[in-house]
């Protein structure tokens, strides 16, 4: 089951969305853009909230638009968290979580009332008026209201711009496990590369209502043509899994398709996938494979692509056994060791984080 | 003490109060709804109408449904032609007055209510699988309440206090369109001060205790307006 999406509508006279995308049925898919582009208006266009979309819309099997006709939002099975929470402010926490599942036949509820609780962790606010929570209970509370209508897809508009950086890294252990435990495709809008980078599967870039590129989130990044590659901040994403833990160095190694990164000892299981991250600048190459250093990670690379940045820089893309790195070192350095696309050589991985 | 005459005069106003109330709420609804969300472009000209009887003396008000609903008028004529008994100086008359009289405050706080729940709960609804009606009960009224609380009481307490539509087109017929204000005036015009006094102050008295309750009352549901 997957999502095909060919929708087009108009806001005004200067903005336009027009897109055609198929999307994974499942895993978590980020719209990705800066503000304006059109992120919300796809989402709403997908949930049927804009009566102005024109084109085509399947969802699992089901059309929901087409040249024929157009499902309103209540037909359709999509579970939607808005940017602010948006709860019913007359009603229950438990009151706000039943009201959607209550509408729902009871052939099609996969997602109990109970289930979406415990997911959220609200067991305890079950009783409360939305008043009375705080804004990272609050989007928890939306969440599990989505979810208790047993959706065939879900639809997240920044749940998290709205809050706080401490709601922020309150949510983000939930939305982090609700791919691993719900198979049910999740779209997620957000600006933030950082949310991205954790979250999502695959990625959607958006740029003035166009769809700009699309794919897995690990490539997205890596792309030299671009924006997420460039900039300070430009990082490659790594899907890694636990393979073993050092209890006397307290590390821990988590294997990738190019080798075997060490990073300090992490509590997970074995067989736990993870995300890391390795920032472009925390990546120095050499020709010859250095001995004597106290840098653990180091990996046979191939150059794949090379590019200048400013005046004095060089983003290097590299194939690690398949898994593209990037590093940033300086015109100087990249002219003194003759790099070109094509050559071998060793990328030294002074940090890498492990996201999720 | 009041005379048998004054408990006519107020079951009258009772009966009529409740009635206009009842039906502006049936009517006001819809029509607010629409005020509050239509994009029409001459819907300034229909908000202008509504709001005309706050400006307007209601006598003039009066005049006119005097002069369409009396006997020679269009409305009149009407009526006759079916065979029916012409609408002004009856009871249903006054409520046909009242109606339009009242419209005013019970259609403004109903549209202020609705305009200020916002696109966004009912938004939410239809993705929680609730259909259009389903949404306007179960978001729209509970959200609302306090709008409705509003327009119930200036609706019915306006219509209490009508006197000038009601003396043209109701007459002051006992018993049957005779309202307390017109009591009132009926008394003080006799020089009967005591019973004036007495449905003066008992008017003062509801209209009083029915603002407080609906203050009361709304404070104790503005968690829903937040």
């Amino acid at each position: 089951m997957n999502i095909r999406a060919r929708l087009r509508t108009r806001r005004g006279d200067d903005f336009s969305l027009q897109v055609d995308l198929t999307l994974p049925g499942r895993g978590v898919t980020a719209i990705f853009g800066p503000s304006g582009c059109g992120k919300t208006t796809l989402l709403r266009a997908i949930a049927g909230l804009d009566p102005a979309v024109t084109g085509e819309l399947r969802v699992g099997g089901e059309t929901w638009q087409d040249a024929a006709r157009r499902l309103p939002p209540h037909r359709r099975a999509v579970g939607y968290v808005f940017q602010e929470a948006s709860l019913f402010p007359h009603l229950s926490v438990k009151a706000n979580i039943e009201y959607g599942q209550k509408r729902i036949p009871l052939d099609q509820q996969r997602i109990t009332v109970d289930d979406a609780v415990a997911l959220l962790g609200l067991e305890k606010l079950l009783q409360r008026r939305p008043a009375q929570l705080s804004g990272g209970e609050r989007q928890r509370v939306a969440i599990a209201r989505a979810l208790a209508v047993s959706p065939k897809i879900l639809l997240m508009d920044e749940p998290l711009a709205a809050l706080d950086l401490a709601r922020k890294r309150e949510i983000m252990p939930y939305l982090e496990s609700l791919p691993r435990k719900l198979a049910l495709p999740i779209l997620y809008v957000s600006h933030s590369p950082g949310e991205v980078a954790r979250l999502a599967d695959e990625m959607v870039l958006l740029d003035n209502g166009r769809v700009h590129a699309c794919g897995p989130t690990t490539e997205i990044f890596t792309r030299l043509d671009l924006p997420l590659a460039h900039g300070d901040k430009a990082a490659a994403l790594i899907d890694a899994v636990v393979v073993a833990h050092d209890d006397r160095f307290a590390l821990t190694a988590l294997e990738f398709s190019g080798g075997r990164f060490l990073v300090s000892r992490k509590d997970l299981p074995i067989g736990h996938r993870a995300r890391l991250r390795v920032i472009a600048r925390d990546v120095s190459l050499t020709l010859e494979r250095q001995r004597d250093t106290s840098i653990l990670n180091i990996f046979d690379a191939r150059i794949d692509a090379l590019h200048r940045e400013g005046a004095s820089q060089m983003l290097v893309r590299l194939d690690v056994g398949g898994t593209a790195l990037l590093s940033r070192i300086t015109r100087k350095s990249c002219e003194a060791l003759r790099l070109a696309p094509g050559k071998r050589v060793h990328a030294q991985v002074k940090t890498v984080a492990l996201l999720a | 003490m009041p005379t048998p005459a004054d408990l006519d005069a107020l079951i009258v106003t009772l009966k009529l109060a409740t009635l206009t109330t009842a039906i502006l709420l049936l009517l006001g609804t819809p029509l607010a709804w629409w005020l509050a969300h239509s994009r029409w472009r001459f819907k300034a000209l229909i908000e202008a109408s509504i709001a005309l009887p706050l400006v307007l003396p209601p006598t003039v008000l009066g005049f006119y449904l005097l002069m369409l609903l009396g006997a020679h008028g269009p409305a009149g004529r009407l009526m006759d032609t079916l065979g029916l008994e012409p609408l002004a100086f009856s009871f249903t008359g006054l409520v046909i007055g009242s109606v339009l009289y009242s419209l005013p405050f019970v259609v403004q706080p109903l549209q202020n209510a609705f305009a200020a729940i916002g696109p966004r709960p009912l938004e939410v609804a239809a993705t929680l699988r609730a259909a259009p009606l389903d949404r306007f009960v179960t978001v729209v009224l509970p959200l609302a309440r306090p709008g409705f609380v509003t327009a119930t009481v200036l609706g019915f307490a306006h219509t209490v206090g009508e006197f000038g539509v009601v003396l043209m087109i109701g007459g002051n017929i006992p018993g049957e369109t005779q309202v307390l204000s017109i009591a009132i005036y009926d008394h003080v015009e006799a020089l009967e001060y005591g019973q004036a006094h007495w449905l003066s102050a008992g008017l003062l008295l509801f209209s009083f205790v029915l603002l407080l309750t609906v203050q009361g009352f709304n404070r104790r549901f503005s968690v829903l307006t937040p």
